[in-house]
């Protein structure tokens, strides 16, 4: 009975769907940790990047000038990132939280500055699907890739990109070695620190996307549960896809595919247990493929150490 | 290019050290001043109206220490927990589990009355330590990174909370997702009548003292300050590293269970889901703003109390909207962060000459 | 002192008929003989309250070699890592062909064709040798020219002999390869001014006497070479001029010649003639601590387990383990210390089996243990200097009693001991990360000898040590040896070794491949053991050592 709610395209079509906002954060924390920084803020900047993107969106009446915004949400985030984590070399975990608490205090302070505690909440016509002439005319494939959001389109034609930018250019190489021995980089005359803060501008540019799609496709409305979590998950999808972005994408696939799967679940009543149970399975899903993982030891070298030239 | 550089201070002055969370608590009401500002009020006004309504008074004041009281219990379950450097991020789900236990103990009508407060606190710290060792456990044999794991287990136990909330629990008169209350006889005593001042803030207030003769006094105290600041070192030293961050991460999950025994106990005397609004998170920056030291986290509770407190009634009075306690607290976690390091370095600023012509 | 650049100039000999020019911009080539390939003026360097340089002039020209000797945090180190844009030197001017060099950063020092080859590989090991060379080269737009690498691969390697497999992962390569590569980079870059920075220390003999050959095709190809160490005869054989500095200052600046010995250059890095330590005859006494067929763990590609090593040593007695660094001297040290326990293998203590060794069962049964890496494994940086010392003791009295710790038993006995090693600054409040090298590994000595252990495993006791902290602690391990301790001695230096043990082991690939009396030490054969597992000597492998009586 499970199974046939499983085998059906509208559940793979929505695995995919559910699994976009994981593949854009979790490459911006692959760029963030490659080059040996970890972005734990990723979940308060989604979140920002989110309600900044709805409220561009919402006053301009343009999707894409919110997709904009929270890009550049992102971008800005990824530099106060870079200004704590590689300028003043402090804790990264301690950062990342309270740049979590501080984005994500941000988002509710100016969400109900500008729209009030009114009881509907503010919303907008989101993204629509846009089916690729031909493609989308495949029988299961079809509805399942090629019937989709622009968005996420953008999303899975970023993950060649990023692991081309990776493992094929001077840049790339730059970046990677700069995660790996920072003093092989340094002595190599390239500048750790600069190379550093724009690795977390790409990061905090994706998961601001990441927040974008959560608000102006997936949702049509911010809601201050919108993240719940999310960005947590792409860590755990980070360490899973073991650096690597066509990794990460399958692991955020099957990631999807839990979270489509407990969404089936809730509505059809299959199974009669209380719907929060469902809820928790990503959560619980993630937990145990942390432990299943953990041993891999494909992590940056110099994953979490500040860099400092002239510390004694 | 601008370039920043940092020296190592050799000497540490005690001034400096104790003036730091002022400093960064300073920094962190300016820069949210900006905010304040935002909002179309005077900042000074704003933050008056916060001071005025956290202690303006017998019931603001004892108000602002019931609040209080949770915060120190997760401060201190942080502070334990950092100190092993067990990034122990999952005090709310403690505190939710603390609290779950103290509810399904303290409406036990089978029980002795007089037992109903003791079994509360012990399971209550019980739940909560062994909601705490699981992540640790899983750090130290399997390598699994608590910050993530801690995380996850927040999540995991307050969609178990909700689930229990609105199944077994569900109140069928009202048809809310509260779960029953608990008898008369489990109900926290009062330490001041008139007042919501109840035994759990006594129990805060002792845990601060006992966690600083722990850390301070003890050799488990001694073990976990040198399993966590160099595991190595310790483990040759003949340290049981994997049980000194067990035992550490048993006392932080403990103390983290209390603080939810008393919201049960002494506030709601039920259980329902906004049961904490964050004190496990606060928690996170009361530990960071008294730097781990266990009788430091009773006044870094209480201001963030009071910013907590006293933003709801600021709220009502200047439109101001009350997230700004939360911004508040995110920058001051920031703010000490940056006090600190310069609190061991000394900041050196330079210009590089201009980059490489080719 | 000299200032300026030219006032340099003229301290230099004049040289009859040689016009004074020089060809600006990268490829100079044609030079006067008197305009030196690099000059350092007057160079300052104060970190904190230490001036780490002081008014340092360095010159270096073109085809020659210059050894720079000191001890440690003699201030080599810092000088080069101004010369290589690491640092910025607070005074002093740099100036390249005559010309005055602005070198702010790794990226300028690259492009004024300096190349740097630290002590320990700066490379990256998950990537390839090729992606090694490639990262940071400039101008390569959006593809990684790996072309190029195979073409100056060959070039390299035609001119030098420094041959390197561009697809390989530097992970799957030797240490003396690393160490190729690390050249090799420097090379790659165009790289006329090459520092070496202790490139032998981690080399054995024959694979130092293949770099040297690079180093003299080298200088014949016109590259300037400083090269520092500490391996003196090794200097002596490979420079022509040698600067000696001592607390920030150059001290001495000669040329190589005949008349220069070990003995002289020692005496300048220290600035007083060494003492060694005399071994006076002692009394051995029975077997204190015993490995029956011990079996190391081995780690990198292939190592399967290591042969069984079988080791005693008595009471009064000092074992010397020789063996260049990374033969298992930490495997087999942590083996008998019981960090981590060797996976097969009996451990006997006054000849009774130790049933599961761990650090606390052994230090119960009067074992100290003094690791290689004392900030890493035996200190706690963070700490105060008191807790660093009572680390191993605090769980037993007078340090604690039923679990309260006696903060000031522990006070008490950090003065004493501070005293007694005079270790400097004299406060224990303060964080042990913040004392010096030497003074660090004082304090890790003076907590492990404070209650007399019957059996001492110290790794590399006078590592960074200046000359007379080393006599310190080598006449506290002789004092320990007179009372009867039994003392496993593991050092790289071999001249250590030789002097202070009764015995000599030589490890080589976690194997015991050779052993001696200091009655009949043979240099040699030891030399031929470290490097290459032969044995040469009598004994066959696996070796038991047996125990001389004197």
């Amino acid at each position: 009975m499970i199974l046939d709610q499983i085998l059906q395209v509208g559940f793979f079509a929505a695995a995919v769907r559910l699994a976009v906002p994981l593949v854009l954060g979790a490459l911006g924390e692959v760029f963030a940790e490659r080059a040996g920084v970890l972005n734990l803020g990723i979940e308060g900047i989604m979140l920002l990047a989110a309600m900044v993107g709805f409220t561009a969106a919402y006053f301009s009446g343009s999707l894409w000038l919110g997709v904009l915004a929270a890009a550049a949400t992102g971008l800005v985030m990824g530099l106060v990132m870079a200004l704590l984590c590689v300028v003043l070399g402090l804790d990264q975990t301690v950062v990342g939280i309270g740049v979590t608490m501080t984005a994500s205090g941000l988002a509710y302070f100016s969400y109900r500055l500008i729209f009030g505690d009114g009881s509907i909440p503010p919303s907008v016509q989101p993204f629509p699907t846009v089916p690729i002439p031909g493609l989308s005319a495949i029988p299961f494939l079809g509805p399942v890739l090629f019937n989709q959001f622009a968005l996420t389109y953008i999303a899975f034609l970023l993950v060649p990109l990023a692991s081309w930018f990776l493992f094929r250019t001077p840049a790339g190489l730059a970046l990677r070695t700069v995660g790996e021995n920072p003093y092989a980089a340094a002595s190599a005359g390239i500048d750790v620190g600069w190379t550093r803060t724009r690795a977390l501008m790409i990061s905090g540019t994706l998961v601001g996307l990441a927040g974008a799609y959560l608000n102006l496709a997936a949702f049509s409305s911010f809601s201050f549960g919108i993240v719940s979590g999310r960005g947590w998950i792409c860590l755990a999808l980070v360490v899973l896809g073991r650096w690597n972005p066509w990794s990460c994408v399958g692991a955020a696939l099957l990631f999807g595919a839990v979270d489509a799967l407990q969404l089936r679940l809730q509505t059809s009543g299959a199974i009669d247990v209380p719907y929060q149970l469902l809820l928790m399975l990503p959560y619980v899903a993630t937990l145990i493929a942390m432990t299943l993982s953990a041993r891999n030891a494909h992590a940056p070298a110099a994953l979490m150490k500040p860099f400092r030239s002239e510390d004694r | 290019m601008l370039r920043l550089s940092f020296e190592r201070r050799d000497e540490t002055s005690v001034v400096r050290n104790l003036m730091l969370p002022v400093v960064a608590v300073a920094a962190s009401l300016v820069l949210c001043s900006g905010l304040i500002l935002l909002a179309g009020t005077n900042p000074i006004l704003a933050y008056w109206t916060i001071v005025k309504s956290a202690f303006g008074g017998k019931i603001p004041i004892t108000e602002t220490l019931a609040k209080a009281s949770p915060m120190v219990l997760t401060g201190l379950a942080a502070a334990v927990a950092f100190r092993v450097r067990f990034w122990n991020i999952g005090a709310e789900g403690q505190l939710l589990v603390g609290a779950m236990l103290a509810a399904f103990i303290g409406a036990r009508s089978e029980l002795p009355a007089a037992s109903l407060i003791p079994l509360m606190l012990v399971a209550g710290a019980g739940g909560g330590a062994l909601a705490a060792m699981l992540p640790a456990f899983m750090k130290t044999r399997l390598k699994v990174d608590d910050v993530v794991s801690t995380l996850m287990l927040n999540f995991i136990i307050l969609y178990a909370m909700m689930a229990l909330l609105s199944g077994p629990w569900k109140d069928t008169t009202t048809g809310w997702p509260d779960s029953p209350d608990i008898l008369g006889a489990a109900e926290f005593p009062n330490l001041w009548r008139g007042t919501r001042l109840h035994l759990g803030v006594l129990v805060g207030a002792l845990a601060a003292v006992a966690t600083w003769l722990l850390v301070r006094w003890t050799t488990l105290g001694f073990a976990i300050d040198a399993v966590g600041e160099n595991a190595r070192a310790a483990h040759h030293a003949g340290l049981d590293v994997q049980r000194v961050t067990l035992s550490a991460a048993a006392i932080s999950g403990a103390l983290a269970g209390l603080a939810g025994v008393g919201e049960v106990g002494g506030i709601q005397y039920q259980v329902m889901g906004s049961i904490s609004p964050g004190y496990g998170y606060s928690g996170l920056v009361v530990a960071m703003l008294a730097r781990l030291n266990p009788l430091g986290v009773v006044p870094a509770a209480i201001f963030l109390a009071a910013i907590t407190a006293g933003a709801d009634e600021m709220s009502r009075q200047t439109g101001v909207p009350v997230f700004l306690a939360d911004v508040i607290q995110g920058v001051t976690l920031l703010t000490m962060l940056i006090a600190l390091i310069f609190a061991s370095h000394r900041l050196r600023i330079g210009w590089r000459a201009g980059r490489r012509a080719s | 002192m000299g200032g300026n650049t030219r006032a340099g100039r003229h301290l230099e000999p004049p040289v009859a008929d040689s016009v004074s020019f020089s060809v600006p911009g990268e490829h100079g080539l044609i030079l006067a003989a008197n305009v030196p390939l690099l000059e350092m003026a007057g160079i300052e360097k104060r970190f904190g309250d230490v001036l780490a340089n002081r008014a340092v002039d360095l010159k270096l020209h073109a085809g020659e070699v210059l050894g720079l000797l000191g001890e440690n945090g003699a201030g080599k180190t810092t000088l080069m890592n101004i010369l290589f844009g690491f640092y910025r030197a607070d005074a002093g001017r740099i100036s390249i062909r005559g010309k005055q060099a602005v070198i702010a950063s790794p990226a300028d020092a690259i492009a004024h064709g300096i190349g740097m080859v630290h002590q320990h590989a700066h490379v990256v090991d998950r990537h390839s040798v090729a992606e090694n060379l490639l990262v940071g080269w400039p101008g390569q737009g959006l593809r990684l020219d790996h072309g190029l690498v195979a073409s100056r691969l060959g070039e390299i390697g035609a001119a030098y002999g420094l041959v390197l497999d561009p697809a390989r992962k530097v992970a799957s390569l030797s240490v003396g390869e690393k160490q190729r590569l690390e050249i090799v980079k420097a090379l790659f870059r165009g790289a006329r001014i090459l520092i070496l920075d202790e490139p032998t220390s981690v080399l054995t003999p024959l694979q130092a006497e293949g770099l040297f050959k690079a180093i003299r095709a080298m200088i014949a190809d016109g590259v300037g070479v400083i090269f520092i160490s500490h391996k003196l005869n090794q200097v002596r054989a490979i420079t022509s001029r040698v600067m000696v500095m001592r607390r920030g200052a150059v001290v001495a600046a000669l040329p190589n010649e005949g008349s220069l010995t070990n003995a002289r250059l020692a005496e300048l890095m220290c600035g007083h003639e060494l003492k060694p330590v005399r071994r006076e005859a002692v009394s051995v006494g029975p077997i204190r601590i015993e490995a029956r067929g011990l079996v190391l763990q081995r780690h990198g590609q292939g190592a399967g387990p290591s042969p069984a090593i079988e080791l005693a040593i008595r009471g009064g007695e000092i074992l010397g383990l020789a063996g260049v660094s990374g033969n298992g001297q930490v495997q087999l040290a942590e083996a008998l210390a019981g960090v981590r326990p060797a996976p097969r293998g009996t451990l006997l203590v006054d000849g009774m089996p130790v049933p599961r060794p761990s650090p606390r069962s052994l230090q119960g049964l009067g074992l100290a243990y003094i690791p290689e890496d004392r900030l890493g494994a035996g200190l706690v940086a963070g700490l105060p200097l008191e807790a660093s010392m009572v680390l191993p003791r605090i769980h037993m009295a007078p340090f604690s009693h039923s679990g309260i710790v006696d903060r000031r038993a522990i006070r008490a006995f950090a003065q004493r001991q501070i005293e007694a090693y005079s270790i400097r600054p004299s406060s224990p409040g303060i964080a042990t990360g913040l004392f010096s090298g030497g003074n660090q590994q004082k304090a890790i000595v003076a907590r492990e000898l404070a209650f007399e252990p019957r059996i001492l495993i110290i790794a590399q006791p006078t590592r960074g040590l200046d000359v007379s902290a080393s006599e310190l602690v080598h006449r506290e391990i002789m004092k320990l040896r007179s009372k009867g301790c039994a003392i496993l001695l593991i050092s790289d230096d071999l001249d250590e070794i030789l002097q202070l043990s009764d015995r000599i082991a030589v490890l080589y690939e976690s194997a015991i491949v050779h052993e001696a009396t200091a009655d009949a030490i043979d240099a040699a054969a030891i030399g031929l053991a470290m490097t290459s597992g032969t044995i040469a000597a009598r004994s066959s492998a696996p070796a038991r050592l047996e125990v001389q009586p004197c």
